[in-house]
Order: C-alpha cells, then sequence, then structure tokens
C-alpha cells in the first residue's frame, strides 16, 4: 500500500517538468557484462550512471558495438547487471520492469496476428475484455495513421507500417517508461523523419520518459531533450551529456536548419568522431 | 494455361507411348510384353470397373481411415512431446540417443512386430504409421519451439505476458507453422504407413489389393491399384494444401507454386 503511494507521487511529481529530483529511471553505477568462452568475462558497459526525470527524452548515441542497446535492456529487465542497480521509480528493479514499454529495433510483431491483434494483445493479457481492447486498438491505429489496417497480417506490410504498428503496440499500454533501440532504424530517410515526428506528436500527449538509443546524432538531437554520448566499446562509458534547448514542438526536418542544432551538433560531433573512429579501427568498419 | 497444358501432354504422350509398345509389334516383336507391363486401356478397364462394381470403395476407406488415424495419433504425440522436450532442456538431453536411434531404425522392419501385437486389422497399421508421422512432427514442434524469433519473445514479456500466455501467444503459434511446414510430408508418411502394413498382411485396403494382384501375376491389377494411390495421394495432399492456405494466412506467400 505505502509503496503504491509513493510511486503514485513520485510520478506526479515527475510530471511536473521544473522537478527533476525523483528520476523515472535511475541507473546506479551500472556495469553490464557477459560471460565469454575460456572462462572470461566481456564488459559491454562499464560504471554508467544515468538518471531519466519523469517526462524526459534522452537520447543515447554512441559508435556501433558500444553497447547501448544492452544499457536498454537492463531497464526493461530483461538483462540483470553485473554490478550496480538499475531503479525505476525509486524502486530497485527485479525482473521485467512493468512500468517500460519497448520499441525493438528488429521486427518484433506476432507475425500470426492481425495487425489490431498485434496492438491489443498488450491489454488481453493484462486481463482487459476483448471487445473493449479492440475498440482501443483500433483507436491507436488511427492514431498511427493506419485507419483500415485492421486486419492486414505484418507480412503484408511496408517497413515503416510494421513501425507504426509496433508504436500503437507498445503505447496501448500506456508505459511510463519508453525505451527505443534505433526504432526507425531500418528505414528509409523520408520514413523516418515521419515517423520522428509521429513519435514526437504522440509523445507530446503523455510526456513519457524515453530513452532513445540511436546511432544518428542529428536525429538524437532533434528528438530530444538531453543527448547522452557513449564511448565506443567495450567497458563503454558516457563521454558527455548535453541539454537541448530547442523549444517544441518541433519539426525534425525544420530543426535542422537551426542556428542552434549545428552549433550543439558540432560540439557534440567533436566528442563523437573520434570514438567512432575507434570503433572502426577496432572492427574494421563492419 | 500453356504449362497446363504441356502437363498434360507429357501424360497423354507416356500413356500413348506405354499403349503403342505394348500392342504394336515393332520388328515382328512386341518390345514390352503385355504379360510384364499390362496395357494402359487394361489398367483403365480394371480400374473403371472396380468402381463400377464398388468393391474399391471399402479398400480405400479402410486405407483413409488407416492413415487419418495414423496422422492424428501421431501428430498429438508429436506436438506433446516436442512442446515438452523443447521447454525441458534436461529431459531432452535424456532421451536424445534413444529418439535419435528409434528415428534411424527403418520403420518397416517394426510391421511384422505390429501385426503380431496388434493383430491384422487395422491398428498395426495405424501403429507403423503414427511411428513414421510422430517423428516428422516431433522434430518440427521441437525445433519450432526451440527456435522461436527472440525479438518476439522479449516484446512478448515486454508486453507483460506471463509464462502461459507466452505458450499460447507465441510458442503455440510458432510451432503449429512449423508442423504445417511437415504437414504434405506427414500425410504422405501416414498413407506410406497404411499401405505397406497392409501389403504386409491384412485382409483390406488398397495395399492388401496391391498385393493379392501381384500374388496372382495380375499385372494390371497392381498397376490399377497403384494408380487409384497415386490419385488418392494427390487428392489427400490437394486438401492439406487448401486447409494450409486457410491457416496460415498470415505467413508470406504459403507454399505458392507448388501445384
Amino acid at each position: 500500500m505505502c509503496d503504491g503511494n509513493t510511486e503514485a507521487r513520485s510520478r506526479k511529481l515527475g510530471s511536473s517538468a521544473a522537478d527533476f529530483e525523483a528520476p523515472a529511471i535511475a541507473l546506479d553505477h551500472v556495469t553490464i557484462g557477459f560471460p565469454m568462452a575460456g572462462g572470461d568475462t566481456f564488459i559491454a558497459v562499464e560504471d554508467v550512471s544515468l538518471n531519466v526525470a519523469g517526462g524526459e527524452f534522452i537520447a543515447i548515441v554512441g559508435p556501433t558495438g558500444c553497447g547501448k542497446s544492452t544499457l536498454l535492456n537492463v531497464v526493461a529487465g530483461l538483462l540483470t547487471p553485473l554490478e550496480g542497480t538499475a531503479y525505476v521509480l525509486l524502486r530497485p528493479l527485479a525482473g521485467i520492469n512493468p512500468a517500460a514499454g519497448y520499441l525493438f529495433q528488429a521486427d518484433s510483431l506476432f507475425p500470426w496476428k492481425t495487425a489490431i491483434e498485434n496492438v491489443a494483445i498488450g491489454l488481453e493479457v493484462a486481463g482487459e475484455d476483448s471487445s473493449n481492447a479492440r475498440k482501443r486498438a483500433t483507436e491507436w491505429l488511427a492514431r498511427v495513421g493506419l485507419k483500415g489496417f485492421e486486419q492486414r497480417y505484418p507480412h503484408t506490410m511496408s517497413g515503416g507500417q510494421r513501425k507504426r504498428v509496433g508504436l500503437a503496440q507498445v503505447l496501448i499500454r500506456e508505459p511510463q517508461v519508453l525505451l527505443m533501440d534505433e526504432p526507425f532504424g531500418p528505414l528509409d530517410a523520408q520514413t523516418r523523419q515521419i515517423m520522428g515526428n509521429l513519435l514526437l506528436d504522440l509523445w507530446s500527449t503523455k510526456r513519457q520518459s524515453v530513452l532513445f538509443v540511436t546511432h544518428d546524432l542529428e536525429e538524437a538531437i532533434a528528438l530530444s531533450d538531453r543527448v547522452v554520448i557513449l564511448s565506443s566499446g567495450p567497458a563503454a562509458r558516457i563521454l558527455g551529456d548535453w541539454r537541448v534547448n530547442i523549444e517544441r514542438p518541433r519539426d525534425i526536418a525544420e530543426v535542422k536548419h537551426e542556428e542552434r542544432f549545428r552549433d550543439l551538433h558540432r560540439e557534440i560531433w567533436q566528442v563523437l568522431r573520434s570514438e567512432v573512429m575507434k570503433g572502426y579501427e577496432r572492427t574494421g568498419g563492419g | 494455361m500453356w504449362l497446363r497444358l504441356g502437363q498434360v501432354f507429357i501424360g497423354i504422350a507416356a500413356v500413348a507411348l506405354w499403349q503403342v509398345l505394348t500392342t504394336v509389334p515393332i520388328g515382328g516383336t512386341l518390345l514390352m510384353a503385355p504379360f510384364f507391363f499390362s496395357t494402359p486401356v487394361d489398367v483403365g478397364t480394371r480400374v473403371f470397373k472396380w468402381f463400377a462394381e464398388g468393391t474399391i470403395w471399402l479398400h480405400l476407406g479402410i486405407t483413409l481411415l488407416e492413415a487419418v488415424l495414423a496422422f492424428v495419433i501421431g501428430s498429438i504425440g508429436g506436438v506433446i512431446m516436442g512442446f515438452w522436450f523443447a521447454r525441458q532442456p534436461l529431459v531432452a538431453a535424456l532421451f536424445d540417443p534413444y529418439l535419435k536411434m528409434t528415428n534411424a531404425l527403418p520403420r518397416v522392419v517394426l510391421a511384422p512386430i505390429f501385426a503380431l501385437w496388434f493383430g491384422l486389422g487395422i491398428w498395426s497399421k495405424v501403429v507403423l504409421g503414427v511411428t513414421l508421422v510422430f517423428f516428422i512432427v516431433f522434430f518440427n514442434v521441437y525445433q519450432g519451439v526451440k527456435e522461436v524469433n527472440p525479438a518476439i519473445l522479449s516484446n512478448a514479456r515486454m508486453l507483460g505476458m506471463n509464462e502461459r500466455q507466452l505458450l499460447r501467444h507465441v510458442y503455440w503459434p510458432s510451432a503449429l507453422s512449423w508442423m504445417f511446414s511437415s504437414l504434405h510430408t506427414s500425410v504422405g508418411f501416414a498413407v506410406v504407413g497404411a499401405v505397406i502394413g497392409e501389403y504386409l498382411g491384412a485382409s483390406a485396403g488398397l495395399g492388401y489389393l496391391i498385393q493379392q494382384a501381384e500374388g496372382m501375376f495380375d499385372v494390371a491389377g497392381v498397376f490399377a491399384g497403384m494408380v487409384v494411390l497415386a490419385v488418392f495421394v494427390v487428392a489427400l495432399d490437394t486438401m492439406v494444401t487448401m486447409i494450409e492456405n486457410r491457416l496460415l494466412v498470415w505467413r508470406p506467400t504459403p507454399a505458392q507454386g507448388r501445384s
């Protein structure tokens, strides 16, 4: 009972933009590693501490293979860190994070379910009755611009449409924390912009806390309140943390022409570039 | 359209060649003696007679019943065991060598034992069919459950599914799609099991019919039995394709261009 109250209160505090004292997510000296053949441990991410305030949109940028995704998996509760703790709404995370919605990089819709079934499933497994769940799923599909696609199976839709279904599937559960792992990575440039604007539009009404992983610095600045740069792996750590002071609402395509955007991009890129080069040297560009 | 015409032409040409070689002497001798090869006309007459007199229906019915029972029992067993083994790696590891041994065994050698155990009625044939169908379905379902797309699995977990819901919404449909991909093979093997069982000892069925004809050097009867069997299997296969297309609508172009 008591816990429930604090949770409700901290959520309320977090949603007022001025209050950044009660983080929605807190990573406290988190180290992530995997056992390797031969008994060694591969350290992907080392000693990362990060606070995400309620309603804050954070982009995590780093060279390929720096362990950005593993960081999201820890916050999701899919992965247990070697050291350190992840806190969600002030409570240490154990098991799957029920407050989080996760949009994966890979196609992760259920191919045997239609668009509407895919969106409704999150409510149905939570015990909501089927007709109600479908009604809300129809609304959500309309909200992501897929009215009339209810009965389509994923394989009959384009990559962008599938991402829209994925977005609806995650958001219908009204997660307080939104985790996105290069969600628009496989899409072409135009579709990425459209999806980015759609995301900002949907986010502006609910203002979840967002952790958005990308390797595209422009996308990161255009979308987020804060850009966090990770060093190239292994044992990646946080190199820097920039606040993006560009007012909302933003248009992804237009914001890129603003002076502040270009200044910030130049500043962050100077730090990021050497890391990217390091990453390339190690992996040979692969 | 041209493809179909071509297909029909090949069939007609082959039958015509057969008819000519068995009835028209070339250089004073028949190249194929009708005693050994029969003639298409004789075979056709025999098939027509079977259907006209209605004697064939009993045999067809028996074979169909055996095949269907073998398919259903084998599939159910395969699905249950496949699921169980895939979710319990220890059990799978324990039984692994024995499963492989049993699967490696040519099932024909079991037929006489099954006849001994289950009699000459339909059940010895059903069991023979089951041993064939079971392994196909088992290995496919096992694979299907093991190789569920990890991204889909993580997504399901993040959407709040518990173990039971994962089973229902993720593992089950995934395993089912693998099972269906083996449906054509397993239906075929169910028929093979039934016919071989009948061939080795029975009092009815298509296999029995063929075996009887062979025993009397009645080549026309053997060929007639084979023709009926072939048409029967093609009909079953068409039915399977129809069921498959219906149940696997979500799959990108299921089994297209197969027929």
